[in-house]
């Protein structure tokens, strides 16, 4: 018999007694469904991780500090040429110790490095729009490589002179626009205050309006040329060794880097006194806690693809006992042992792949539907995050793992079939 | 003398061992020539059907040798020898064993299915061989909706479908009425009268062994009697 007409055979088969399969079928759709499910949700999450980090920072980038020293066994000796600047991650008011310009060229030279950039903070008073009300800003840098979740626009440019900015969606209104796209391509100012207690402002275009994220939701995100201005603006009457001293700068690699290289970087930086972090190791820990969720919930799912693989070999067994007769006539017309049990165990693996396939549109029909409800309910304080989403290779994935479980499940039922004696199966009287 | 078709030389076959075992066949030769019709007559439990199985190669002699077309078949391997089975030989059995729920024609065509050949070239020779059997307007019926006569004509179609050269007959009107019976022995005598297909009909009726070229008669795993051997 050719493959074409076993597959072909034992489809049919699977038809032959209807009740029974479909009952078999829907103890596979229980767990494919979960199983798709509570992957979905693993992807949803991930996805919405990973589009929510490339808004915190590009990939290539690492932030780059000076070591802490451990002060475990008493506090550090005082290096006379280091200055202190606030920690941007410490305890309120706690200081690291600064990098300094001079220092900027020894990270440069370590090999895989690109460029060194300082991480300036620009602490601008308020933002206002044509004289309108003014308002509380933070800014966050935008480093080319990142990527923000836009409602309109675009991203602020980061190879240019001008002043760009993303506004928060948050701020639209408030700021007088009438809407996202009306506030695109318009000047807002920003107040600064230097060291000498003088106020000067700056202008810049709005170059797009972003979602709020996860992380840094109510931050306007402004590119190189306006941070820098702004830096400048606020640091009138600073020493120029004050000025020069950064809580951190970031430091872009070869986007292309293997994470060994990665790793070399980060070890020759240690060596150095500085700790090295790249967007990767931040949200890594995260992503491994849902990680760990997801396959607990995969686990359950498993569990009850086991259950309905039990189910398969005692459907298959009855079957096998039905066409004991019919068997023993194919073996007798030439068929070969090989060929029965393929013809039992494909049919086996497509009954997997009914109960699979179905299980996993199901699970799409039914995580779009929740989804729905959960954007406009539970998670509207989240715009952006689709809690299930499906991948089509994870999808792929499991109705392979469901026929394969069942191909397993199958070869009890298709062995016994096999080692059938035609005479046996053809006795009677 | 031409090299017969079938021979069994000494064929014996014993089934258990020890105080349980038992001996089905004691000691039996037969040669089957090409293009005649036999008969192996023999009430149940004689013996018959296992030398049925064993002519057609279904089971192996404990000793002796079953020699098709004058070569040992006990040499064949696994794959010719179900190479073998599907193309030599055609079964038609007492009790039909039809594929429920399935087409007259896929029915017909097993055999062919089970050789791998090809969709069309199934179906051209699977209703060529219900023309012959005047059951081409049936081949889309489901197989279990038929008559027992048409039944019964559908596993003579089967049998024919492969084109054999020998046909293994199982009491083949034995779950018919006399009419319907004599309609299927018929076909089955007319088949081996003019297209030369060696008939091996077994069966414990003397008036349908009477109809064939010769029979032999077995009791308690021998031949106890030959009748219209020439020789």
């Amino acid at each position: 018999m050719s493959g074409l007409d076993l597959i072909r055979s034992a489809i049919s088969n699977t038809f032959r007694s209807k009740t029974r399969t479909t009952l078999t079928v829907l103890a596979i759709f229980i767990g494919a469904f979960t199983l798709a499910l509570t992957s979905g949700v693993g992807t949803g999450i991930n996805r919405y991780i990973d589009t929510t980090v490339s808004s915190i920072g590009a990939n290539d980038v690492m932030t780059v500090t000076k070591t802490v020293e451990n002060t475990t066994s008493g506090p550090a000796k005082y290096e006379p040429n280091t200055t202190n600047v606030e920690s941007a991650t410490g305890r309120p008011g706690s200081t690291v110790e600064a990098i300094t310009a001079a220092e900027l060229d020894g990270i440069r030279a370590v090999k895989g490095v690109d460029s060194v950039e300082p991480v300036l903070t620009a602490r601008p008073n308020y933002v206002e729009y044509n004289g309108g009300t003014q308002y509380q800003a933070s800014i966050g840098g935008f480093v080319s490589g990142m990527s923000l979740d836009l409602a309109a626009g675009s991203e602020p440019s980061s190879g240019t002179d001008t002043y760009e900015v993303a506004l928060p969606v948050s701020y639209v209104e408030p700021l007088g626009f009438t809407s996202d796209e009306d506030a695109v391509g318009k000047t807002v100012t920003f107040g600064v205050t230097d060291k000498t207690g003088a106020s000067t402002t700056v202008d810049a275009t709005v170059s797009g309006v972003s979602e709020a994220g996860l992380l840094g939701s109510t931050s306007l995100t402004a590119n190189d040329a306006l941070t820098t201005a702004l830096y400048d603006a606020q640091s009138v009457g600073l020493s120029s060794s004050s000025k020069d001293s950064y809580a951190s700068v970031s430091l872009r690699f070869d986007p292309s880097s293997s994470d060994d290289q990665v790793s070399t970087i980060k070890s020759d930086l240690k060596a150095l006194g500085y700790d090295a972090t790249t967007v990767k190791d931040q949200i890594g820990s995260f992503k491994t806690v849902i990680d760990a969720i997801v396959l607990v919930l995969n686990g359950f799912a498993v569990i009850a693809l086991i259950a309905a693989g039990f189910g398969i070999v005692n459907t298959l067994l009855m079957s096998v006992q039905e066409r004991t007769r019919e068997i023993g006539l194919m073996k007798a017309m030439g068929m070969g042992a090989g060929r029965v049990f393929g013809l039992f165990s494909l049919e086996a693996v497509f009954i997997g792949f009914l109960g699979s396939a179905i299980g996993a549109i199901g699970a799409i029909l039914a995580g779009t539907a929740l989804n729905g409800v959960l954007a406009n309910g539970l998670l509207s304080a989240l715009p952006g995050l689709t809690l299930i989403a499906f991948d089509p290779a994870s999808i792929a994935v499991i109705i392979l793992v469901v026929m394969g479980i069942a191909f397993l499940a199958g070869t009890i039922p298709a062995l016994r079939a096999a080692r059938q004696d035609p005479i046996e199966s053809l006795r009677y009287e | 003398m031409p090299v017969p078709v079938l021979a069994a030389r000494d064929v014996k076959k014993s089934y258990g061992r020890g105080a349980a075992r038992f001996d089905a066949l004691k000691g039996v030769s037969l040669d089957i020539e090409e293009g005649e019709s036999i008969s192996i007559v023999g009430k149940s439990g004689s013996g018959k059907s296992t030398l049925m199985h064993l002519l057609a190669l279904l089971d192996k002699p404990s000793t002796g040798a079953v020699e098709l077309s004058g070569r040992d078949a006990g040499a064949l391997g696994g794959r010719t020898l179900n190479r073998t089975r599907n193309q030599t030989f055609g079964f038609v059995f007492q009790q039909f064993f039809l594929t429920p729920n399935t087409s007259v024609l896929d029915n017909v065509t097993l055999p062919l299915r089970i050789a791998g050949v090809g969709g069309s070239e199934r179906r051209r020779r699977g209703m060529e061989a219900l023309e012959r059997l005047e059951l081409a307007d049936k081949a889309k019926n489901k197989a279990t909706d038929l008559s027992g006569g048409q039944k019964q004509r559908v596993v003579i179609a089967r049998a024919l479908v492969n084109e054999p050269r020998v046909i293994f007959a199982d009491e083949p009107t034995g779950n018919l009425d006399t009419a319907t019976g004599a309609v299927v022995e018929d076909i089955l005598f007319d088949l081996n009268r003019r297209t030369g297909i060696t008939l091996i009909v077994v069966t414990h009726d003397e008036d349908l062994a009477a109809k064939t070229d010769r029979s032999v008669f077995i009791r308690d795993g021998l031949i106890v009697d030959r009748k219209g051997e020439s020789a």
